[in-house]
């Protein structure tokens, strides 16, 4: 069950590393999902997985009889899934943002803020 | 006791709060300042305590050490989070007279407020995963703040930073997870004693590795620093001197708590690796600080280099150059935030940034040009302002491993430092305005003088008064960087006496 995750979690990193090369924004962002979530399964591997065991007590405090999952992976994955969420939400409003700025999302053609240097042959 | 290291996180977030729901601008921005005081307070209340008591650890909702929220305090921290509080409140004082109605509409001093807490917040915590989310309440805010100013340029430098600041982010999240599976725990007193025991160095080597350039990325350490050029001049300048001082400091902080309290043994190939980055940050750093014409984009340059310097102290790992790295870190926010205060007024007098399109400061406005001189003078080394001390500490270390290239390089980079501030000096208060303007201090009003030259002259004294007197201060960087060494302290105020001492290897 590991291994099984654990190579999905690197098919996503590598996906994610070919789509973040291309230099287009948009692309760069979904490649930016595709990681966090390859890292996300990453989290929840390197926890141990645990099939069909959940992470909840019985009535009363009760341990349950068979094992028990551990919660706190589970726990640090919704806090990173949620604060991923947002910072996806803000990068994509930018993206939207930069785009009616710059009409266009190639990032090898956004130097407003490091304008190259008029050199003598500069088209 | 829980409670003093709970308000200076606390503090921020209500004024954030506060100044979101304040019914008219004017009140927002004195919500701000009222708050960054209180916030100071507590601050100061934090040291005082830290410094009577040693370390004091407390534990959020009750739980014991290795499985609750853990808030600490040492001698760094501490510092830190005085600092923070006081470039906080500098920067709000200062801000009145920049920021108008458009920004404080769209929630700076909300922002501003968030990125305070986020990053006291990140000086506190003692557990790695709690360090994440504080790294991210910071992100989040500088994010809204880059782009608050509404400038196309800023539009070009949020996407730079925005994109790499993410990468680096979720590296650290991939880091602590695979250090969670390795070592079963995150709080980072514990992992000091889990990582001694483990069965697998190998493997710790790796996430030491993507720590590092986590937290690398973060510092802009070479060859990770090219975001920062790229965006730090394009904001508000209130917004860039706080970035400046407090930021990229968070990643050094980092890194000086990871790579002494939880990799403390042999970093192996690590430490050639830190030690060579330290080196060519701090020259491609300065070059570029030398290459450019920009008041602002000057100083971003200058920012890389001087992390550097503290990446040197870490580096080199006796207590010497450790107690370097402390004392060039607290040193080292005041003088760089005071820098980009004095660049906001100086746009202000004479209407731009651009080294050749300014000018004649010297001539009209003397005091501003002598304020300039106090940061700029300590920033590249001179006796007796605070950086000298901060630089003959780290050269000193150097020279007592008789690493003489090391030392050389230090000095080479104080020189070349000198070299690109006389460029600013020359360009920017020497010659004449090209315009034939007459740059004083006139163009301001009454109000805006005060709140924009006071921050400065405190900043600028507390620099003069740090290089006067600076013996209390190195013994105090001295304690600091031995409780960095040996951590006993530490462990004992976090996890409590008997499970520290058991776990001792």
């Amino acid at each position: 069950m590991e291994t099984i995750v654990a190579l999905l979690s690197g098919f996503l990193v590598a996906l994610a590393v070919w789509l973040m090369l291309s230099g287009n924004l948009l692309r760069f962002l979904f490649g930016l999902l595709l990681l966090s979530n390859g890292i996300n399964l990453a989290i929840l591997a390197a926890g141990r997985l645990t099939a069909g065991s959940p992470p909840l007590l019985g009535a009363g405090g009760a341990l349950p009889a068979a094992q028990m999952a551990n919660a706190l992976p589970q726990a640090l994955l919704l806090t990173a899934i949620v604060i991923g969420f947002g910072l996806f939400a803000f990068a994509l409003a930018l993206t939207i943002h930069a785009y009616r700025t710059f009409g266009h999302l190639d990032v090898d053609r956004m130097r407003l803020a490091e304008p190259q240097p008029p050199g003598p042959k500069a088209k | 006791m829980v409670w003093l290291l709970v308000l200076p996180i606390l503090i921020p977030f209500a004024t954030a709060a506060l100044a979101f729901v304040a019914p008219r601008r004017i009140a927002a921005r004195w919500v701000s300042v009222a708050g960054s005081t209180a916030a100071l307070a507590a601050a100061v209340a934090l040291l005082a305590n830290v410094l009577q008591n040693g370390v004091i650890a407390g534990q959020i909702g009750g739980w014991a050490a290795p499985f609750g929220i853990t808030l600490v305090a040492d001698y760094l921290a501490a510092a830190m989070v005085f600092i923070t509080a006081l470039i906080g409140l500098a920067v709000a004082i200062w801000a009145m007279a920049e920021i108008g109605p458009t920004s404080t509409r769209h929630g700076y001093h909300t922002l501003f407020q968030a990125l305070l807490g986020g990053v006291t917040g990140a000086f506190l915590t003692g557990d790695l995963f709690n360090l994440y989310v504080w790294f991210e309440v910071m992100l989040i805010a500088s994010f809204g703040l880059l782009v608050i100013s509404g400038r196309k340029a800023a539009i070009d430098g949020a996407v730079k930073y925005v994109t790499l600041n993410l990468i680096s982010t979720v590296l650290f999240l991939g880091a602590a997870g695979l250090l969670y599976g390795a070592t079963g725990t995150l709080n980072m007193a514990d992992l000091h004693l889990a990582v001694s025991r483990t069965a697998n160095p190998e493997r710790l080597t790796v996430i030491a590795m993507m720590l590092m350039v986590a937290f690398g990325l973060k510092a802009a350490v070479f060859p990770l620093f090219f975001w920062l050029p790229a965006a730090y001049h394009t904001p508000h300048y209130a917004v860039s001197a706080v970035f400046a001082g407090l930021l990229t400091k968070v990643g050094v902080y980092a890194l000086l708590r990871v790579f002494t309290l939880v990799f403390p043994h042999d970093m192996g190939a690590l430490a050639d690796i830190l030690l060579w980055s330290a080196l060519l940050t701090m020259v491609t750093g300065v070059l570029g600080a030398a290459a450019q014409s920009d008041f602002r984009k000057i100083l971003s340059f200058h920012i890389v280099s001087q992390i550097g310097y503290m990446l040197l102290g870490l580096a080199l790992a006796t207590p010497l150059a450790l107690m370097g790295a402390v004392f060039y870190l607290l040193h080292h926010i005041i003088v760089k935030a005071n820098l980009f205060l004095i660049a906001g007024v100086a746009q202000r007098l004479t209407g731009g940034s651009d080294l050749g399109a300014i000018g004649g400061l010297y001539r009209s406005a003397p005091l501003l040009a002598a304020l300039f001189l106090i940061p700029a003078f300590s920033l590249a080394g001179f006796p007796p302002l605070s950086g000298f001390w901060a630089k003959f500490v780290i050269v000193r270390a150097a020279l007592d491993l008789q690493a003489w290239l090391i030392a050389a390089v230090a000095l080479l980079v104080g020189l070349l430092t000198i070299f690109s501030m006389t460029k600013i000096w020359a360009e920017a208060f020497w010659k004449p305005h090209p315009d034939g303007r007459t740059p004083t201090f006139a163009r301001l009003n009454k109000r805006e003088r005060a709140h924009m030259l006071a921050p400065i002259t405190v900043l600028g004294a507390l620099t003069v008064g740090i290089g006067l007197f600076p013996a209390p201060f190195l013994a105090f960087a001295t304690t600091g960087a031995d409780q960095l060494l040996n951590p006993a302290a530490y462990l004992e105020a976090v996890l409590g006496p008997q499970q520290a001492a058991s776990g001792q290897p």
